[in-house]
């Protein structure tokens, strides 16, 4: 497989390591693997950790965006961490940045995610 | 002289070839010394191509043909990607940033805005029920190395 995910929980947010290739290919595992975490216990906000996230393109927007959708409704939030420059282009565009808590590194997004819940 | 090369891939629609067509791409275009931003950018822009001709044009049918020509000139590329699928009624709706037909398969509708703005040309051709095709062209600036 292209990709592959790990996850933990770190207090109430569920850390997502997202490691290869995100496409329209493996972006169903993605939502499978959180949907799961989220149904096995309260947790509140998602992070996505990029850092070995190689290849990115819109198929991991509408990803994400279906994720941050599902949040919304539960009160959480939703953060992206270590983003990778070309996959920082692919973000820009789509206007996420917006909407989506991003941090330089995991720490700092959850503490963020944190503070500010 | 101007460098002339062409390569033509066929492929039917099943997601797992996104990533080899992609690579596939960005292999070719290796020859004109990209840098690591742009080649990135081309693989970018062929998953969003290709995508769409299996998602949209064919409908997630399996069977489908996706088209693949790609033309160095000089310092230029051109990459054309065609289906034989249901083709786009309304293409200045479908190229609206995030319009998508598809909302309830998570799409973003980012493809074309994506394909328009890593590239320098983007054209797209479609009539419904043949099909679509979407031709891209980029140019890249070469070292002196390479052009001596
Ligand atoms: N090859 C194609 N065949 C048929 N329809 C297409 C094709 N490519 C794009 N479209 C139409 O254009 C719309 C916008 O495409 P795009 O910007 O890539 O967004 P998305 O793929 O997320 O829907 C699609 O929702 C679809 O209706
Ligand atoms: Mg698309």
């Amino acid at each position: 497989m292209s990709l592959q995910v790990e996850t933990k929980r770190i207090g109430q947010v569920l850390c997502v390591q997202l490691i290869g290739e995100l496409d329209h290919h493996t972006a169903p595992i993605v939502r499978d693997v959180i949907e799961t975490e989220m149904n096995k216990s309260a947790t509140l906000h998602i992070l996505i950790n990029m850092k070995r996230l190689t290849f990115m393109d819109s198929s991991g927007i509408g990803m994400i965006l279906g994720r941050y959708k599902q949040l919304l409704q539960k009160g959480g939030k939703m953060a992206i961490s270590d983003i990778p420059a070309n996959i920082y282009r692919v973000l820009e565009m789509s206007g996420l940045f917006k909407i989506i808590l991003i941090a330089d590194s995991e720490q700092q997004a959850i503490s963020r995610l944190e503070v500010e819940s | 002289m101007r460098r002339k090369n062409r390569m033509e891939l066929t492929f039917l629609s099943q997601s797992v070839n996104e990533s080899f067509a992609r690579i596939t791409v960005a292999a070719f275009i290796s020859q004109l010394n990209p840098t690591m931003d742009e080649l990135a950018d081309i693989k970018t822009v062929i998953s969003e191509a290709v995508t769409n001709c299996i998602i949209h044009g064919y409908e997630n049918r399996e069977d489908g043909i996706v088209s693949i020509v790609a033309e160095i000139e000089g310092e230029s590329v051109m990459i054309e990607i065609s289906d034989r699928g249901r083709g786009i009624e309304n293409l200045e709706l479908a190229r609206q940033p995030m319009y998508t037909s598809k909302p309830e398969l998570e799409r973003s509708g980012m493809g074309f805005t994506i394909m328009e703005n890593f590239m320098d040309e983007c054209t797209v051709t479609s009539t419904p029920h043949e099909g679509t095709k979407v031709v891209l062209r980029k140019h890249f600036s070469l070292s002196e190395e390479l052009l001596n």
